[in-house]
């Protein structure tokens, strides 16, 4: 188990490192923390010509929170946002999802934006970027441009992006007044891929009731989606509202697949558990937030 | 007295070099060396039509590239049926390299040679094997039901039909108040060290002589397979186990094809060659085990007593059988665990399969066994309404039944005769451990939480410590280090402790002063191996002889010198010494020195033995007829039969009724392996084989699918346990010391695993009153029982209100 | 321009000392430690990321030596199992209280795993308040992604109790 050869390049700025992609064109790739591409490469299961390590460009390790949401930048790693304070108040999201992917050590190297850009459907982060109804910014010897969570994913290790490129950032939006969140995980091994995942946004109206509520799911599915399942709980309080319903809704329009470690009957029961056990947190939480 | 250790928690004195990165692990060895790699079949079965190498010719480093048309003379022949058996009336094992056909996935076909790893593996991979696929035989039912075979000229599929039996079978089971039949699976798991396996050979032309470091259990084996295959003189041969990073049976088997083509190699190319087994090459290269249906039935009476046991199970050997049916006649012959059953049947197919080779993984076939027995005992119970441990007490072999006799052959040939034990002990010791009463308070404490609760045990008799054989050598020098060996090998049981400990308690020297070797045949040319928890039992005690005859000479030399009758004199902190007479006394190490009649004098202390310095009488030659210079001796160990250590499990699991999840929230163990050298390690290797058993019951499997293809060969997806997986562990002690060996002592190392799937299942079904007739389960698959229709429910389920239905 | 390479020079300060290679890019960091620099003391137990056995510490934080190239690692510090020890200025050396701990609660049988658990748990020990009680939960959290096969965890887990305790005793 190793690694076919290959030429690297570890560029010091972003427009050396779109200068190297093109100049070595379609075999080029972009290594970042590489805990999900260094083991393909080693199992031979890839095989790019040259790794372009954007590891020395300066500029890329920022976690900007803003009222707006946060924006990650690529060399940052899954520890590093797991313990921005700032970026957990702004969006909870994060740091509860972050806190899922794998154990410390690859938390320690792994990259949140390249774990995006691996667009894993088991990756916590590419779900994230879906629930919170994000995009990332992508940098191109043609100039930056943004793509939205939707446009990017299309299917499972797969994106819209092609040719010479780098995803510099990934953006969540802030979570909307009055709303609340949870992300909860079922896997075989604590810090394993999960066997399903949810993550979930409820907003409350003035009246504190249920306004809104979206989920998304991990393991669940070829690409992310954002379910929406507001109708199952609309206008009820948060104290009786029938998450078991919205639970049930859920089961409803997911696709799961099956593998060798839950059959997609299973995935889908426990879309329904979980989907039940994180509203009740996440409305708990709009609750505080919209009486604070 | 400071050395008396036996018994003692002494800390392990092989930590200081693993704890600092100073290990000496296979692929620690040869910085110089060569490196290869394989092109595995990536077909379970098929003909190989071509092997076309051209595009790999020009890879630079490449250094040389072989396959079967490589090989000669034995090499060319099958690998050896290393335990050849008269029920194993169809053996068949692979060539080193495939010879025309492939019969699993990760059969090695090409051997590459190149300067390190990366370009052999470059090389590799652009060879182009061609093959012609034949049909493909998976799992034990589809070997049984024949639709094709694994080995065209054994339709069958069956290499063996292992069958015993103690009495008329039929006629017990017709006489029966009662009868039960049942029909239940385990499935594949693997040994999975840390580290796989390797191999560095060093051929040294102008000495033509080989050395081979191999991580393997049995080195000298190792080093007379090797001789013969490569038609080498034994003496020219040496194979040394260096640290060894765990084994669990998967390196038992011997000689691995990379064994042979390694050293083959490095003598045709005159350089150092290693080859390091990767994680994927151990998944699909090595071996696996466990796989069994397994058909019971049990004939009882209305109190739960058993009259009659039959048992017919097939056991998936993979696609070859290098080792014999070694586990097919464990699980028939442990099976019966620590109870008297007055007639027993039992017949194992063992069945070819296109997957993996199935050989001993920590337990070696008991698991099965224990699943089989003490699920029929749950069965029994359920049907009776009686109590778990209740039937299981009225079956046991009382404590003054021993010897006990099961009428049964075991794998070492010998009759199955159980030595010594407690077995009532054990289980009234494992209720008070787990609180087996208190298990229905717990029920609903756990029912208010939602959860379902569950109990259940399982009880085992394991055979350790078979012969033929183990020597061991210990040697007092000069300077007073004590030096011992043994031929077989560690792989982490921590036998330079152990060993240690037995040398410095019957020699009667600080353990500091002691050094071991083990699985060195430049040390210690004969010896048999390490498994079937035989370590401590019989190196232990071979090595404990050898330390007594070391004893006597220097108590009969000392004696001379003290004047003094060697029955007088003891040895206490290396100075022998008479007893009650303070000031009598010489240093063994002086002893040692005069010992060794010396012409020349190369130290101080040498001065004392030279021509004149030493007295002696002039009419006796200094090494007087029959004795030998050196204080050291060489003894034996071979036992009559197996010593037979014991235990008891339970475990209470909580299961999450909507997501099925299984969580084991308390698991207790007592057990008896007779006397205990060092406790710290005997409990080490319980906790290991707990974690072992609880992830064969709800973790581990090997995922095949109907091509042979293995799914999940990788961490990733074959879930080894983490901490977060492992529960915690209770244990409690019993010492019946065997009368069988002189150290009074029984194996430990494979006891922790063997129970966790029956009592695990057990608990399940206590827990959601359905039948489970299938382990390893996961959730996912609790989930499938739990909505089936089909799913069988326990009676008693019936009985308690509110759990299962 | 950048340059794009098939092998490299590196330095790497591996335990305190600068050390030099010269490497082809493609080589991981666990086989540049124990192949290049001869440091064995790192292990290599799956190459996929998910054992732990090759961990080290990359500028004092736990990563995969199997998953970083050691081109990667050019110009950064690199702690491994042999560094965890310090000099007693006496031709001896100080244990870490993690290694302490291992031997003095049989947290290791073959040994293999070792010097990744041994360095996660030493970086996650240094990187806690160690005048605090340490808890079940950071316990779990600092042996949580390294594969052992033969302890069964229970005499690790004890051993990073020891340890912290160790620590806390010695301020």
């Amino acid at each position: 188990m190793k690694p076919a050869p290959f030429r690297y390049a570890d560029p010091g700025s972003l427009d050396e490192a779109l200068d190297v992609l093109v100049a070595e064109g379609e075999g080029a790739k972009v290594l970042a923390g590489g805990q999900s591409l260094i083991p393909l490469l080693s199992m031979r299961l890839a095989a790019p010509a040259t790794l372009v390590d954007i590891n020395r460009v300066p500029g890329l390790d920022a976690v900007e929170a803003t009222g707006d949401g946060v924006r990650v930048g690529a060399l940052v790693r899954h520890r590093q946002l797991l313990e921005d304070d700032a970026a957990a108040r702004v969006q909870p999201l994060l740091a509860r999802a972050t806190a899922n992917v794998a154990h410390p050590a690859i938390r320690n190297r792994g990259t949140t934006v390249g774990s995006i850009a691996h667009a894993d459907p088991s990756g916590e982060m590419t779900s994230v970027l879906a629930l919170t109804d994000g995009s990332v910014t992508v940098a191109s010897p043609g100039g930056r441009s943004t793509v939205g969570w939707r446009d990017l994913f299309v299917g499972p290790l797969e994106t819209s992006i092609h040719g010479p490129a780098v995803v510099v950032d990934a953006f969540f939006p802030a979570l909307p007044p009055r709303s609340g969140t949870a992300f909860a995980e079922i896997a075989r091994r604590k810090g394993d891929y999960a066997v399903c995942g949810a993550g979930v946004v409820v907003t409350l109206s003035d009246d504190r009731t249920v306004e809104r509520v979206t989920a998304s799911y991990i393991s669940v599915g070829l690409v992310p989606e954002v379910h929406d399942l507001t109708e199952a709980v609309h206008g009820q309080t948060v104290e009786q509202a029938d998450w078991a319903a919205a639970g049930a809704l859920a089961r409803t329009l997911v696709d799961p697949d099956g593998d060798l470690h839950a059959s997609a009957d299973y995935r889908r029961l426990l879309v329904g558990v979980l989907t039940e056990r994180t509203l009740a947190d996440a409305a708990v939480e709009a609750l505080e937030r919209t009486a604070a | 007295m400071t050395t008396k250790l036996f018994g003692e928690p002494v800390r392990r004195r092989e930590d200081a070099r693993l704890i600092t990165g100073k290990g000496r692990y296979l692929d620690d060895i040869g910085a110089q060396a060569l490196a290869a790699a394989f092109v595995r079949s990536p077909h379970a079965h098929a003909r190989i039509t071509d092997i076309d190498v051209e595009g790999a010719l020009d890879v630079e480093g490449l250094v040389a590239i072989y396959t079967y048309e490589d090989l000669t003379g034995p090499m060319a022949e099958p690998l050896p049926v290393l335990i050849p058996h008269p029920q194993l009336h169809a053996p068949r094992t692979g060539y080193p390299l495939a010879n025309g056909e492939v019969n699993h996935v990760g059969e090695p076909v090409v051997m590459v040679v190149a300067t390190d790893r990366y370009i052999a593996e470059d090389a590799a991979e652009r060879i182009v094997v061609s093959y012609e696929e034949l049909p493909v035989v998976v799992g034990v039912d589809a070997a049984r039901d024949a639709a094709a075979a694994v080995h065209e000229e054994i339709p069958d599929n069956v290499a063996a039909r292992h069958h015993q039996e103690t009495g008329d079978v039929e006629a017990a089971l017709a006489g029966s108040p009662r009868t039960l039949s049942f029909t239940q699976y385990i499935e594949r798991s693997a040994c999975m060290p840390l580290e796989g396996k390797g191999v560095h050979a060093r051929w040294d032309p102008a000495d033509a002589s080989l050395r081979v470091y191999s991580s393997t259990q049995a080195s000298t084996s190792v080093r007379a397979a090797i001789a013969a295959k490569l038609e080498l003189s034994l003496e020219d041969v040496e194979v040394i186990a260096p640290d060894v990073g765990g084994g669990f049976g998967v390196k038992i088997v011997h000689p691995w094809p990379e064994e042979l083509l390694v050293p083959m190699a490095a003598i045709r190319l005159g350089h150092e060659v290693k080859w390091a087994e990767d994680r994927r090459e151990h998944f699909i290269g090595s071996a696996h085990e466990r796989q069994q249906r397994q058909e019971i039935t049990v004939g009882f009476d209305d109190e739960g007593r058993i009259t009659a046991l039959d048992v017919h199970a097939w056991h998936d050997n993979g696609a070859y059988t290098p080792y014999g049916i070694i586990v097919p006649i464990v699980t028939a012959t442990q099976l019966v665990g620590p109870y008297a059953i007055p007639v027993y049947r039992v017949v194992v197919e063992s069945v070819y399969t296109n997957t993996v080779i199935v050989t001993p993984y920590r337990g070696a076939g008991r698991p099965q066994g224990c699943f089989a027995m003490e699920r029929t005992m749950d069965r029994i119970a359920d049907v009776l309404g009686l109590d778990r441990a209740e039937v299981r007490r009225r079956n046991l072999i009382q404590a003054d039944q021993f010897p006990y006799d099961h009428h049964l052959t075991f794998q070492d040939g010998r009759p199955v005769i159980y030595d010594s034990g407690d077995y009532p002990g054990l289980l009234a010791k494992l209720e008070a451990l787990v609180d087996w009463p208190g298990i229905e308070e717990r029920r609903a404490e756990a029912a208010s939480r939602g959860k379902l609760l569950g109990a259940g045990m399982a009880l085992y008799v394991e055979g350790t410590g078979p012969g033929p054989y183990e020597g061991g050598h210990v040697q007092v020098l000069g300077s007073g280090k004590v030096l011992v060996s043994t031929g077989l090998t560690s792989q982490g049981q921590g036998h330079e402790t152990s060993f240690a400990q037995i040398v410095a308690s019957e020699l009667g020297v600080p353990i500091e002063d002691v050094e071991v070797t083990t699985g060195d045949t430049r040390r210690f040319p004969y010896a048999v191996g390490t498994f079937a928890s035989r370590a401590a039992v019989m190196s232990g005690n071979a090595i404990a002889l050898a330390a007594r005859g070391v004893r006597e000479k220097a108590l009969r030399i000392a004696a001379e010198v003290l004047e003094a009758d060697p029955d007088d004199l003891e040895i206490a902190d290396s100075v022998v010494g008479v007893k009650g007479t303070p000031g009598a006394t010489i240093p063994l190490r002086t002893v040692a020195v005069l010992s060794n009649p010396l012409r020349y004098a190369f130290d101080e202390a040498a001065k004392q033995a030279t021509q004149f310095a030493r007295a002696g009488s002039d009419d006796k030659p200094p090494v007087a007829e029959g004795d030998a210079p050196g204080l050291e001796h060489r003894d034996y160990y071979s036992p009559i039969r197996s010593t037979f250590a014991s235990g008891a499990h339970a475990a209470v699991v909580e299961i999450d009724p909507t997501t099925w999840e299984i969580d084991v929230v308390s698991y207790a163990v007592v057990h008896d392996c007779g006397n205990v050298v060092n406790p710290m390690i005997v409990e080490g290797q319980v906790h290991g084989g707990v974690a072992q058993g609880v992830a064969g019951a709800l973790y581990e499997r090997m995922a095949y699918d109907a091509d042979g293809q293995l799914q999940n060969a990788s961490f990733m997806d074959f879930l080894m346990p983490y901490a977060s997986e492992v529960p915690d562990v209770v244990i409690d002690h019993q010492q019946t010391p065997s009368p069988l060996n002189p150290l009074g002592i029984k194996g430990a190392g494979e006891a922790g695993v063997i129970p966790g799937t029956a009592a695990i299942a057990s608990a399940i079904e206590d827990a959601t009153g359905r039948r489970i007739a299938s382990m390893p389960i996961s959730p996912t698959e609790l989930y499938d029982v739990m909505r089936s229709p089909n799913a069988e429910l326990t009676a008693a389920a019936g009985r308690r209100t509110g759990v299962g239905a | 321009m950048t340059s794009v390479d098939t092998e490299r020079s590196i330095t790497v300060t591996v335990n305190g000392v600068p050390r030099e290679a010269t490497v082809p890019v493609r080589r991981l960091l666990s086989d540049a430690l124990r192949h290049d620099l001869g440091l064995t003391g790192t292990h290599v137990g799956c190459e996929h990321g998910v054992c732990g056995a090759c961990t080290v510490l990359v500028d004092g934080s736990p990563v995969r030596s199997c998953l970083v190239f050691a081109v990667q690692v050019d110009g950064a510090s690199v702690t491994t199992v042999e560094g965890l020890a310090h000099d007693d200025h006496q031709g001896g050396q100080v244990l870490h209280p993690v290694q302490e701990a291992f031997r003095e609660c049989h947290a290791l049988q073959c040994g293999f795993c070792t010097p990744g658990f041994l360095v996660t748990i030493a970086a996650g020990l240094e990187a806690r308040d160690r005048t605090a009680e340490i808890t079940e939960e950071e316990v779990d959290e600092i042996v949580g992604g390294n594969l052992c096969r033969c302890t069964g965890y229970a005499n690790i887990k004890k051993a990073v109790r020891h340890a912290a305790a160790t620590m806390k005793d010695a301020g």
